[in-house]
Parts: C-alpha cells; sequence; structure tokens
C-alpha cells in the first residue's frame, strides 16, 4: 500500500489545493498517468501519479488545501512477486518471451491517439502489471477503459486478446465523468452524452466540457475563455491568486537571494547570421511554422547547457547533483501579473520547428492554467527572455535549487567592429547567473561563449 | 476588403489571441503591442490568426505595418483590392 500525496511542484510550493480527480476508487492507475488537479499559489497542474497499483480509498475532497506531503489517497501496489500466480506461466517463462504467435495483432486499424494520455514516464519492467496481455492489448484495453484484471483471457495460458477486451468494453458502461466535470456541464449547458473524453478509461474531464463548450475550434477563443475559467475556480478571485502568487515568488526568490551566492557573466552576440537564417526560413515556409528568435535562443542554450552540464542540475544538502536531461524552465509571464517557468523537456533534443511549437504550447497552457506536474516540478536551469519587454539584457535569479539561469535581452541593432570596419549588426546581449557554491566563473564562461558560437551557425541549431 | 471590416477581422484576431482584452477602449493609432502587452508569441498568433482569416500572406517584413489598428486596416485593404 503507498500513499499518493501532494506533491511538491517547486521550491516555491508548501501547499495545494486539491481541485479534481481524475480516478476513483477501485481503478487501475500506471506511473505516470495524471491521477488529480491540483491548484497551487501559481498554477492548476495535473499531477501524475508515482506508482502503479489500483486506487483505494481517496483521503481528500476536492476543494480542500492541505500542506505538501499530505496523503491525498491510497494506492494499492502491484506485489512484485505474487503468491497466486494467476495468469502467470510456470516459472522462470518470462511472460513477453513466448506470445504465440496469434496473439501478436496487427497495428490497431481504429487508434484514438487523442483519447489516449500517453504516461511520460514508463513504468520500470518490474512494476508492469502481472495480466497476460501483450502491449497492443493493454493499450486496446485503457483505450476501451476496460480493467485488465477483472478479465479472464481465452487464450494459452489465460492469455487475453483483443477480442477479449472488445467484448469486456461491450460490457461496460458508458465512460465516466469526474466531479467537476459533471458541475461544469451544468453550469455550461453541455450534454454529457456528446463529450467525448480524454481522461483515463476514456473519462470525461472538466477541459473536455470546456472544450465542447467552445463549440467548434474555430470560435473565438474569448468566448469560452471566461465562462470555463470562472467557473473553474470558484473559491479563489483573481485577487487572491494574485496576492497568493507574490507571496510564493517573494518568499522563494528572498530565499535564492538569501541562500545562493550568484555571480553574472555576460556577453554581446552578433546575430546576424541567425536572424538572416530566420528571415529565410520564415519566408520559405507556412504562416504557422514559423519561427521566433526566441526559439533559436532557447535551443542555443540548451545545447551550450549540454555542453557544460556543470550548470544543468540541483544543489541539496551541500552536493549538486546532474539533471536527467536539459529541460528547460522557460520564464513565462502572466497576464495579469506574476510568472511561472515550466519546463521544456529534452529541449536540447528538439529540432527548431518542434520546440517552437512546445514553446508555443507551453506558454499557451501555463496561461491558462493547465500545466502538468512534471513541467512544473523539474526543471533543470531556467532561460528568461525579456526582449519582449523592451529591455537589452536581464541578470536573473536563479530558481533554488536549480544553480544557474540564462537570460536575453533584447535584439537590437547596434554598431560593431566587424572586419576592422564599422558596421550595424543585430546583437543580443546573453548573461549568465549562477551559483558559486556549484561552480566558478570559468564554466559559467563556457557556457555563454558556446552561446555564441553556436548562434553563428544557426542552421545547425 | 474595405477599411471596415479589415478592423472588424483585426480586432476578432486580436480578442482570439488575448481573451478577454478591452478591445473598445483601443483608438485606431493606438500601438497595440504594448496598449494590450502582446509578446512575440503573441504577436505570432494574432499574426497566423489574422492570415488565416483574411487568406492574406502576412511576411516579417510586413509586420512594421501592423502595429496599429489603422495600420492592419491599410495594409489588409491594400492587399485585397
Amino acid at each position: 500500500m503507498a500513499e499518493f500525496t501532494m506533491p511538491s511542484l517547486g521550491a516555491d510550493m508548501d501547499e495545494g489545493t486539491l481541485q479534481e480527480w481524475l480516478v476513483r476508487p477501485g481503478e487501475r492507475v500506471r506511473r505516470g498517468d495524471p491521477v488529480a488537479v491540483v491548484e497551487t499559489a501559481k498554477s492548476t497542474i495535473e499531477v501524475e501519479c508515482f506508482e502503479t497499483g489500483t486506487v483505494g480509498e481517496l483521503l481528500v475532497e476536492p476543494g480542500r488545501t492541505v500542506p505538501v506531503g499530505t496523503p491525498l489517497a491510497l494506492i494499492e501496489t502491484e506485489p512484485r512477486e505474487p503468491e497466486k500466480p494467476r495468469r502467470k506461466p510456470p516459472r522462470g517463462r518470462k511472460p513477453k518471451a513466448t506470445p504465440p504467435p496469434e496473439a501478436i495483432p496487427p497495428p490497431l486499424p481504429e487508434p484514438a491517439p487523442a483519447g489516449v494520455q500517453e504516461s511520460p514516464v514508463a513504468p520500470p519492467p518490474e512494476e508492469r502489471p502481472q495480466h497476460e496481455a501483450v502491449p497492443l492489448v493493454r493499450r486496446l484495453a485503457r483505450e476501451r477503459g476496460v480493467d485488465l484484471e477483472t478479465l479472464h483471457g481465452s487464450g494459452l495460458h489465460g492469455r487475453i486478446s483483443r477480442s477479449d477486451v472488445r467484448r469486456a468494453a461491450a460490457r461496460q458502461p458508458r465512460a465516466r465523468i469526474t466531479p467537476l466535470a459533471r458541475r461544469l456541464a451544468g453550469e455550461l449547458g453541455v450534454d454529457l452524452s456528446t463529450v467525448s473524453g480524454t481522461g483515463r478509461y476514456g473519462a470525461v474531464r472538466a477541459d473536455d466540457v470546456r472544450k465542447a463548450a467552445a463549440g467548434p475550434a474555430t470560435a473565438l477563443v474569448s468566448d469560452r475563455a471566461e465562462p470555463a475559467r470562472t467557473a473553474a475556480e470558484p473559491a479563489r478571485t483573481a485577487d487572491d491568486r494574485a496576492a497568493a502568487m507574490r507571496r510564493t515568488i517573494a518568499s522563494l526568490m528572498a530565499r535564492s537571494k538569501r541562500d545562493i551566492p550568484h555571480y553574472y557573466l555576460s556577453t554581446t552576440v552578433d546575430m546576424a547570421a541567425a536572424m538572416g537564417w530566420l528571415r529565410e526560413h520564415n519566408r520559405r515556409g507556412p504562416v504557422g511554422e514559423r519561427v521566433l528568435p526566441a526559439a533559436l535562443l532557447l535551443k542555443a542554450a540548451a545545447l551550450a547547457v549540454r555542453e557544460v552540464p556543470a550548470l544543468n542540475g540541483f544543489w541539496t544538502e551541500d552536493h549538486f547533483t546532474e539533471g536527467d536531461g536539459v529541460h528547460l524552465g522557460v520564464a513565462v509571464s502572466l497576464r495579469g501579473g506574476g510568472l511561472v517557468a515550466p519546463a521544456l523537456r529534452d529541449a536540447d533534443t528538439l529540432a527548431l520547428p518542434q520546440l517552437m511549437a512546445r514553446l508555443k504550447d507551453l506558454v499557451t497552457r501555463a496561461r491558462e492554467g493547465r500545466l502538468r506536474g512534471s513541467e512544473v516540478s523539474d526543471p533543470t536551469i531556467t532561460v528568461t527572455n525579456l526582449g519582449d519587454q523592451g529591455v537589452e539584457s536581464v541578470l536573473g535569479v536563479i530558481y533554488p535549487p536549480q544553480v544557474a539561469l540564462i537570460g536575453f535581452g533584447r535584439v537590437v541593432d547596434r554598431p560593431c567592429a566587424v572586419d576592422g570596419l564599422l558596421g550595424v549588426r543585430p546583437t543580443v546581449t546573453a548573461t549568465l547567473s549562477a551559483d558559486h557554491r556549484a561552480t566558478d566563473g570559468a564554466i559559467g564562461a563556457r557556457c555563454l561563449t558556446a552561446v555564441d558560437r553556436l548562434l553563428q551557425h544557426p542552421e545547425e541549431l | 476588403m474595405n477599411r471596415t471590416e479589415a478592423v472588424d477581422v483585426v480586432k476578432e484576431s486580436l480578442a482570439q489571441v488575448v481573451p478577454g482584452a478591452d478591445l473598445a477602449a483601443l483608438r485606431p493609432d493606438d500601438a497595440f503591442r504594448d496598449a494590450l502587452e502582446l509578446d512575440s508569441l503573441d504577436f505570432l498568433s494574432f499574426v497566423e490568426t489574422l492570415s488565416r482569416r483574411t487568406g492574406v500572406r502576412i511576411d516579417d517584413e510586413d509586420t512594421p505595418r501592423l502595429t496599429t489598428l489603422s495600420g492592419c486596416a491599410e495594409f489588409l485593404a491594400s492587399r485585397t483590392e
């Protein structure tokens, strides 16, 4: 039995409000599945489960605010070695090693990718459920909302086939609806039988209702955003929220300046090559695939950080731990004040158009309050880009327990010495704030020179 | 597209990008990027939306003309003649 507790979604979080459960008691969850919506001072976040098992009792009602670490629900975890290996083949044989040929189905003819919540974290092999079902059958079961534990497979050794799952799905009642979704549907006048769910097992979630209320995608965003937002956040007024966010930022930044001995570096980068390349790229492609200078700067920062891993990670308990991958925290200012810095995960591995698309998506969701737990809890370094605010440089305050922050100002034309002559070039000032406990200036310098070098070859970014 | 139609489609596009923006208070020659606090991502989605709704391709070079309602209207009117 494990406890699902109120997670710490960043160093600035002391408590959170459980807004909505996305699962019900008795439902099976896998590690990485979103199970609850939690509202923090800064944002509304879908929180993923860290265990694989069955949801037991729900301990906290929606609407309650509890400190970080408070148990929210019990999860009955799967025993590693079940006492009664119901559908296990004779010992010593791995289930996946001997699937009879007929149990390997061809690719699903009717995949429903929009309805599948892919877990961001693949469960380690030993935590896999013990059903005798190949992955495609498991996926079908997830899509159709069938609990494999309750099924008796008709195949060899009780193996579950796709037709077993389909038969079970046909017997099931219609997909479930989360409580918040039901309330919203009432308020917005949405017929729930017309809404297709995107939650686990096709559960209809609040977001699905909001989307349905908004009608076709061509409707004005402003038409839908207002009623939906107010309905979803009845407990807090915008002023309360802004004040709470101010307080969390205040305490985190004070802690940063109290604990972290910052050092600052800065360099001016010639952006002629980068801007020229961007202009060409944007002229050739469709308007929807346009790339902004911000995406180039983020990619250069991510690659530079990969070269200097001592800046990418966390300082906790007097030592540095390197991050597993480059997850760039992107500082996003919110309308009405405040900011969040959700992670652009594995930013160093994304091709530019992909990075641009992810950036748009992340910023939109940050402003709508629809971030996921993994995005807010684990940025390994933050990048802030204040160019849009018209300033030429920013020396940022590090977000603990991270150890560095890269800042970019506005791309601005400046007189420069070019090949012994005076020329006017677009330039940007890149800065680094770093934790002197974790690194020294020489290490930091390597990062900024790498940013400069990378931006001279935009085609390789 | 005449100027009135153009102003309407510009306002609709802005409303889509900045839900809840006070467009009624926006005067024809106000620089709306500042007035509505659009960052570069917002402005890009405005350009995408406007381009999609009007069928006019808008290049980076055109964006300096898209700073005010009247500037946008003039630009759209000239491209849809």
